[in-house]
């Protein structure tokens, strides 16, 4: 079983490759490079030190951004899913967020805080953090009554109801939101390289197509998107470890 | 319409319990805003015996059970449990749900050992604890399990050797058997007579059934509902002693079945 879904997954990133080869040949436009080009480029950029030089700088804001992003995020939402009030206050500021075009609202951010590392935090932090927020607000609202009730007849303290019913029991969804999340989180931090100031992988993409070396670019947006899908499934493992029962299916009624 | 009349025979005042009780229920009242769910209602529990709550859908007989839980506070009047007066839930009663209130993502014996988990058992002591009820209840070799491997009747067993693990006099059963189907609800009823017989514990069960409230039932309480209130307790006496077999054969059985739904039939929708 685990050994046909590895198959399964190679399989299908043959075919997008494939794909994207025959499109790169063809070609598609001008500006669009074959996949073996592309995989040169990034191998070229690796070993020169390219690559690691704007990773350097491009994860700053990321993990800074995601980590604010998670941590905050689960705690709001935990406060707004638990308590009415906290809903009516705060839901609609992440709805909002969560709506806003971005993009327009860069040119904003970087008058109040500047072009460094704060803007692009930020920029980071309102793509990632409404859907942990609502994410983790909807599961905790939506625990099932009748497994708190139990709880509490149970003896269980107020604490006690939210650690071993409430976060377990919400744990699918907020963990579902955190991948949305960190994936929002990823484009947030290249789209800040791109519109605030270029650096890191955003300079390479934004240098790479000024002189139209579209193998370095696609290169770069390869590596993102690779790393990103890297540590969607290291977010999995971590789910894994901390919520055993999850992978196991749910009882429905 | 006409009330049927009931025959006083088998009926004894709500008030009489010359019996030692282990629950007391007086002058309950509960409201829901401007609607009464439960008016002035009191209900004696004899020690060791299973009470029924019998009534139509809507009649308030859960909201009752869950008072006497302590997960709802009455409007008016008080509960005692062992002369003890009801504040909130407390470790003289468990409780067994409709919908079983299993934890998904814990196994079968974390699942029974819960109470004793919330109680700050340590766990080998609560696991061996959990062990004992889940072989009670005939799960053995299930312990590892999760709820969703398991059918609808034997997640209610998981929930009944839960309440059984914490030792409480007192088990409040919320319709257990209606998720569950036929055969397994017959085989469960049958458990549960020799459960009052071995354990020395209370049972309040609630049901919509009225042959399996006279089938378990050592007592009775029919309740009408828009408000609640108890209109007739019935003590079954002579087939309690006999063979589980043969018990739906029993013409005092049959009786009842038959007496009750009269009473009942005139608030069938």
């Amino acid at each position: 079983m685990q050994y046909r879904s590895l198959l399964l997954k190679l399989l299908s990133a043959a075919i997008v490759f494939g794909a994207w080869e025959i499109a790169g040949r063809i070609p598609v436009s001008y500006a669009f490079p074959t996949f073996l080009e592309s995989m040169q480029a990034l191998v070229r950029l690796t070993l020169d030190g390219t690559m690691f030089k704007a990773y350097a700088e491009t994860l700053k804001p990321l993990v800074l951004g995601v980590a604010i992003s998670a941590v905050l995020g689960i705690g709001l939402g935990l406060w707004i899913g638990l308590s009415q009030r906290f809903e009516w206050l705060f839901s609609p500021i992440f709805i909002v967020m969560q709506a806003a075009p971005l993009a327009a609202l860069i040119p904003l951010l970087v008058m109040a805080y500047g072009i460094g590392l704060t803007s692009k935090v930020f920029v980071v932090c309102i793509m990632a953090m409404p859907v942990i927020v609502l994410n983790t607000a909807s599961a905790v609202r939506n625990t099932p009554v009748s497994l708190k009730e139990m709880g509490r007849s149970f003896l269980a303290g107020d604490s006690a109801i939210i650690y071993k019913i409430v976060i377990p029991a919400a744990s699918p969804v907020i963990f579902s939101g955190l991948r949305l999340g960190i994936s929002a989180g990823f484009i947030g931090a290249i789209l800040a390289e791109l519109k605030i100031t270029p650096t890191g992988v955003g300079d390479i993409i934004s240098y790479s197509r000024s002189v139209a070396d579209y193998p370095s670019m696609y290169a770069a947006i390869f590596s993102i998107i690779l790393l990103a899908v890297l540590f969607l499934n290291l977010l999995e493992r971590l789910e894994n470890v901390l919520f055993e029962g999850n992978n196991r299916g749910y009882a429905s009624d | 319409m006409v009330m049927p009349q009931i025959k006083p025979a088998a009926a004894v005042p709500p008030v009489a319990a010359p019996l030692d009780s282990a629950v007391s229920v007086r002058n309950v009242s509960k409201n829901y805003g401007k609607v009464e769910a439960l008016k002035d209602l009191s209900l004696e529990f004899p020690r060791g015996e299973l009470t029924s709550l019998l009534g139509p859908s809507g009649c308030g007989k859960t909201t009752l059970l869950k008072i006497i839980g302590g997960l709802l506070e009455p409007t008016a009047g008080e509960i005692e449990v062992n002369g003890k007066m009801v504040t909130g839930p407390g470790p003289d009663r468990a409780f067994v749900f409709q919908d079983f209130a299993l934890l998904p993502w814990a196994s079968v014996i974390r699942n029974v050992a819960f109470g004793l988990e919330l109680r700050g058992v340590p766990r080998s002591e609560r696991e061996a604890i959990a062990e004992k009820y889940i072989r009670n209840v005939g799960l053995s070799g299930f312990e590892r399990s999760y709820p969703h491997e398991l059918s609808g009747g034997m997640r209610q067993r998981v929930g009944l050797a839960r309440a059984l693990s914490v030792d409480s006099q007192v088990l409040l059963l919320d319709e257990p058997f209606s998720a569950v189907d036929e055969q397994n609800r017959r085989k469960f009823q049958e458990d549960l007579l020799a459960l009052v017989r071995n354990e020395n514990k209370t049972f309040i069960f609630v049901t919509h059934s009225i042959e399996e409230a006279v089938y378990v039932s050592d007592q009775i309480a029919i309740l009408l509902p828009r408000p609640s209130r108890v209109s007739e307790v019935i003590r079954p006496s002579g087939f309690r002693e006999k063979d589980v077999e043969n018990i739906r054969r029993d013409p005092e059985y049959l009786d009842i079945v038959d007496q009750i739904w009269s009473s009942l039939r005139t608030y069938a929708e």
